[in-house]
C-alpha cells in the first residue's frame, strides 16, 4: 500500500516537481513569474539547449554520451555565418540563411556521424570519443573564422533567432527558437515511442548483445542517435546566429553538461534502456523555471549553480529508489 | 534422530514480496554432516529460503534454529560468521584479485596499525585451505584467469575457511563438466563426512539420487515433503515439484527431409577447426562435447555471431559464413544464446517487447508501431506457448527462468525459419518448464523445421536428438545415429573425452 503511492509519486516525481515549482515561483515573485512575457522568456530561454537535449536522451538511452553538442553549436555557427556571408547579396537573403542552416546540419551530423562511426565500429567508449570530438569542434569553430566571431550577416537571419511566428495575429507569444523546440519534442517523441528505429535504440541500450544477436542492427541504431544529435546541435547554431546576430566560436561552453542534466532530470537512466523525450521536455523546463525564477528573486549565480546541482543529485537519488523499488523482488 | 538436535530447522518460515507470497510456512529439519537437496521448480522459494539462510532477507514469520540455538542473521556477513555459508550460481569472484585473496575475501590478515596485508600469511593459509580439497591452485594466481569450476573451488575453500557448519550450494553443477562434476562431488562427500551439511539446490535429479541423503520439495512456496532419498524415486520428485505427473519425453517418430543446414569444413582459429555436418528437415541434431569443446562457438559461427569464420555454410539457395547475425537471420537461421540473462532478455523491458525484439515490424502500419496490435500479438503468444507472466507488459525480469526461456523460443517460433539453433536451451530451467521446451523443440522438428540443440546435459541430448554429434577438442569426432534413441550416456561420453583423457 504504503510502497505503491511511493511507486506512483516516484514515476510521477517529474511533472509533480515542475508543477510544484511553477507555484513556488510565481508566489515567490509575487506573481511576475507568471506574467505572459516571463514565461515566454523561459520558453526563449531553454529552447536551444532544449532541441539538444531530445537528441541527447536518444544517445544515452542507447548507453552512450555526446560530450561535443556545445563545441557542436560554436562550430555550425560559424559555418552558417561563413556560408551566409559569402552568399549574402549574390542571392536572395532568405534562399543565403537556407544554405546557412543546411550547411550547419550537415556540418554538424557530419561530426556526429564520425564520432558515431568510431563508437560503432570500434567500440571505443562514447565518453572518450566525443570528448576529443568536443576538443576538436571547439578548435575548428576558431580557426575557421581566425577566432574573430562573424559579424556581417543577413538582416533577415533576426527573424530566425529572436521572432515570433505569426507575430501580427498572436503577438510575441510563440518564439521561432521555441517552435523549432516542439516541433524537435514532437518529431523526437514519436520516433522514440512508436517506431521501430526507437525500439531499436531502447533495445540496444538494454542489452546490447541480446539486441545483436536478435537481429538488430546494433552499429547503424548507434550511428544514427549520433547524427541526431549532431544534426540537432547544427540546426541550434544557425539558428542561435539569429540571436546573436553573430556566429561566435566562444558560444555554447558547458552547454554539453546542461543537456546531459536536463535529460537526466527528465528521468532517462545514464545507464540506457531507459528514458523518454516527454521526461527530457519536463527535465528541460524544471532547470528553465529554476534559472528563471532564481534570477527574478534576484539569487547570485554562484548560488544558482549549487541549487542546479542539489536539482540534479535528487533527480539521480530518485531513479535509485526507484529502482530499487522495482529490484524489490530480487 | 531425537537424541541429536538436528543442524538446521526451519520452522513455519514465512515471506512476502509486496503481493507475492513466496514462503507460506516452510518447515523441515536438516541433519548434521548429510547432503540435504533442496528441489523445486523455480520460483518454488528455493532462493528465497537459501537467502534468509544467508541473512540477505529477513523472514516475515517463523524460525530458524542451528544446532539448537536461534538463528537470526541480519547480514550475509553474520551469517557467515554464525557458519552458513552460501555459494550462488552467479560466483561471487573478484576478477582481478589473487586466489588467495579471494578465499579470505575482505578478511585479509593485516597489521594493526598500518592495515598492510601480510601477504605470506594470507598464501599460505589459502594453500592450507585448498591442500584439503586437493586442489592443485596457486594461491596467487588472478582468480580471473581460473576457469567456472575453480573459481567455485575458491568459494568453497572460503566457505571452510570460515568453518562453516552448514554449506549452501546453488545449481553448482550447471557450469561444470562431468568430470569436474565428480570432482565436486567427492569434495561434498569429504566436508559431509567432517560433519558439514551441505544442502544441494539442483534440477539435475540424476544428481540427487547421486549424491544426496535427504530431500526436500518446495512448491509455490510451500514445503511438499522432506524425506530419505531412499523412500523415494524419480517420478515421485517430479510429481511433488511439479503437483502433477510429467510424461517422460519420447517424440513421435520423424522422417528427415531434404537437407536444411550443410556446415562444410568451418573453422575458427582457436575454437574449433574443419567442422562438417548437416541437418535435415524435421530433425533434431544435439552437439554434445565437455565445456570448452567447441560446440557454442560453432552453433554462434553458423549463426553469423563469431568474427573470423572461415568455410562453408549453406542454408537453402543462401551461403554463408553469415557476417552478422542479421544476415543469418535474413537466410532464415533462428538463434537462441545459452547466457539467457546476458544476451537473450531484456530483462527492464516488457515481456511484450522481449517477445517482438526479432521481430520489430510485424505490428507496424506505415511505419509506425500499433501499441495495440503489439499486445494482441504478445498476449497471443503468451497463450500459445503457455507463458506464465502477469501480462505482457510487467518486465521479463519478474519472469522465473523458465518462463523467460519460453519468450525467447517464442521470439523466433513467430516465423517458421527453416533452421533453428538453441544453445542450452534448458540451462537452469525446472523440469515442467524443460519438458514444456522440449514439446516446443518436437513441434518445430514436426513442422520441417531443422534444429540444432546444444547441450551439456546427456540424458537431453539422448532424448532430444535425431543424430548426435560430439565434439572434443575443437574437433567434430563423430556423429552418433539416434534415431531408436538408443545411444548411451557411456558411448558420448567416451567419444567427448577421448581415449587418453578417460583414465582416472
Amino acid at each position: 500500500m504504503k510502497r505503491s503511492v511511493w511507486r506512483t509519486v516516484l514515476s510521477a516525481r517529474m511533472p509533480i516537481i515542475l508543477v510544484v515549482l511553477v507555484i513556488c515561483a510565481t508566489a515567490l515573485t509575487e506573481g511576475r513569474f507568471a506574467r505572459t512575457d516571463n514565461i515566454v522568456n523561459v520558453l526563449g530561454q531553454v529552447s536551444f539547449q532544449g532541441t539538444i537535449a531530445f537528441g541527447m536522451t536518444a544517445v544515452i538511452v542507447t548507453g552512450g554520451i555526446d560530450l561535443s553538442v556545445g563545441s557542436l553549436v560554436a562550430l555550425t555557427g560559424v559555418v552558417a555565418a561563413l556560408v551566409m556571408q559569402a552568399l549574402s547579396g549574390a542571392i536572395a537573403p532568405w534562399l543565403a540563411i537556407t544554405l546557412g542552416v543546411l550547411a550547419a546540419m550537415v556540418s554538424g551530423g557530419a561530426v556526429g556521424a564520425t564520432s558515431g562511426a568510431v563508437v560503432a565500429r570500434l567500440s571505443i567508449p562514447p565518453f572518450i570519443v566525443t570528448l576529443a570530438a568536443m576538443l576538436m569542434a571547439r578548435g575548428a569553430a576558431f580557426i575557421l573564422c581566425n577566432g574573430q566571431p562573424i559579424y556581417e550577416l543577413p538582416a533577415e537571419l533576426r527573424t530566425l533567432g529572436r521572432g515570433f511566428i505569426l507575430e501580427p495575429w498572436f503577438g510575441r507569444v510563440l518564439p521561432v527558437p521555441v517552435l523549432m523546440m516542439l516541433a524537435t519534442y514532437a518529431l523526437c517523441a514519436l520516433m522514440l515511442s512508436r517506431t521501430v528505429l526507437g525500439k531499436e535504440i531502447i533495445a540496444v541500450g538494454s542489452n546490447e548483445k541480446a539486441a545483436w544477436l536478435a537481429g538488430v542492427p546494433v552499429r547503424r541504431t548507434k550511428l544514427f542517435v549520433y547524427v541526431l544529435t549532431g544534426v540537432l546541435a547544427g540546426l541550434v547554431g544557425a539558428v542561435h546566429d539569429g540571436k546573436l546576430m553573430a556566429g561566435d566560436p566562444k558560444v555554447g561552453e558547458m552547454w554539453e553538461l546542461h543537456v546531459i542534466a536536463a535529460v537526466v532530470v527528465g528521468g532517462t537512466s545514464l545507464f540506457g534502456g531507459r528514458g523518454s523525450m516527454t521526461g527530457t521536455l519536463v527535465g528541460v523546463l524544471i532547470i528553465g523555471v529554476l534559472n528563471n525564477s532564481m534570477n527574478l528573486m534576484q539569487v547570485e549565480w554562484f548560488w544558482q549553480n549549487v541549487v542546479l546541482g542539489g536539482v540534479i543529485l535528487g533527480a539521480a537519488l530518485a531513479d535509485a529508489g526507484l529502482r530499487r523499488l522495482h529490484g524489490a523482488r530480487q | 534422530m531425537v537424541e541429536t538436535p538436528p543442524r538446521l530447522r526451519f520452522t513455519d518460515v514465512r515471506k512476502r514480496f509486496g503481493g507475492v507470497v513466496a514462503l507460506d510456512g516452510v518447515s523441515f529439519e536438516v541433519c548434521p554432516g548429510v547432503v540435504h537437496a533442496i528441489v523445486g521448480e523455480n520460483g518454488a522459494g528455493k532462493s528465497t529460503l537459501m537467502n534468509i539462510l544467508g541473512g540477505s532477507l529477513r523472514p516475515d514469520g517463523g524460525q530458524l534454529h542451528l544446532d539448537g540455538q536461534v538463528l537470526e542473521p541480519r547480514s550475509a556477513r553474520q551469517a557467515q560468521q554464525l557458519g552458513i555459508a552460501v555459494v550462488h550460481q552467479e560466483l561471487s569472484i573478484a576478477p582481478d584479485l589473487s586466489v588467495a585473496e579471494n578465499v579470505f575475501l575482505g578478511r585479509w590478515p593485516h597489521r594493526r596499525g598500518s592495515g598492510l596485508v601480510q601477504k605470506r600469511a594470507l598464501e599460505s593459509a589459502a594453500q592450507a585451505l585448498l591442500a584439503r580439497l586437493r586442489t592443485p591452485l596457486s594461491p596467487g594466481v588472478r582468480a580471473g584467469e581460473l576457469n567456472v569450476a575453480n573459481q567455485q573451488m575458491i568459494e568453497i575453500a572460503r566457505a571452510l575457511s570460515m568453518d562453516a557448519r552448514v554449506l549452501v550450494l546453488d545449481e553448482p553443477s550447471a557450469v561444470l563438466t562431468p568430470i569436474e562434476v565428480e570432482r565436486l562431488f567427492a569434495i561434498v562427500r569429504e566436508l559431509t563426512a567432517r560433519g558439514v551439511s551441505v544442502l544441494y539446490i539442483s534440477h539435475r535429479l540424476e544428481e540427487v539420487f547421486e549424491l544426496a541423503q535427504a530431500v526436500t520439495v518446495l512448491r509455490d512456496g510451500k514445503h511438499v515433503s522432506t524425506r530419505s532419498i531412499t523412500d523415494t524415486d524419480r517420478e515421485t520428485l517430479i510429481r511433488e515439484a511439479v503437483g502433477r505427473s510429467v510424461a517422460t519425453h519420447r517424440p513421435a517418430a520423424r522422417t528427415p527431409g531434404d537437407i536444411a543446414l550443410r556446415v562444410e569444413s568451418l573453422s575458427a582459429p582457436g575454437r574449433f577447426a574443419d567442422v562438417s555436418f548437416e541437418v535435415r528437415r524435421g530433425e533434431v541434431l544435439c552437439l554434445a562435447g565437455l565445456v570448452g569443446s567447441g560446440r557454442s562457438s560453432v552453433a554462434r559461427a553458423v549463426f553469423g555471431a563469431l568474427p573470423g569464420v572461415r568455410g562453408l555454410v549453406q542454408v537453402g539457395p543462401m551461403h554463408g559464413p553469415f557476417r552478422s547475425p542479421r544476415d543469418a537471420q535474413r537466410a532464415g537461421v533462428a538463434f537462441i544464446p545459452e547466457d539467457r540473462k546476458g544476451e537473450g532478455v531484456l530483462l527492464e523491458r516488457s515481456v511484450r517487447e522481449n517477445l517482438l525484439l526479432a521481430h520489430r515490424h510485424a505490428a507496424t502500419h506505415r511505419g509506425l508501431v500499433r501499441q495495440r496490435h503489439e499486445r494482441e500479438v504478445a498476449r497471443e503468444l503468451l497463450r500459445e506457448h503457455a507463458i506464465r507472466a502477469a501480462s505482457s507488459e510487467v518486465a521479463a525480469a519478474t519472469l522465473s527462468g523458465g518462463n523467460q526461456q519460453k519468450v525467447l523460443l517464442a521470439r523466433w517460433l513467430m516465423r517458421d525459419y527453416p533452421v533453428c539453433i538453441f544453445d542450452e536451451p534448458t540451462r537452469g530451467v525446472d523440469v515442467g518448464a524443460k519438458a514444456e521446451i522440449h514439446a516446443m523443440i518436437d513441434a518445430i522438428a514436426a513442422r520441417g523445421g531443422a534444429v540444432v540443440v546444444v547441450s551439456s546435459e546427456l540424458p537431453e541430448v539422448l532424448a532430444l536428438g535425431d543424430r548426435i554429434a560430439v565434439m572434443r577438442r575443437g574437433r567434430l569426432v563423430a556423429t552418433l545415429s539416434n534415431m531408436e534413441r538408443s545411444v548411451t550416456q557411456e558411448e558420448v561420453m567416451r567419444l567427448a573425452v577421448g581415449g587418453v583423457e578417460a583414465m582416472p
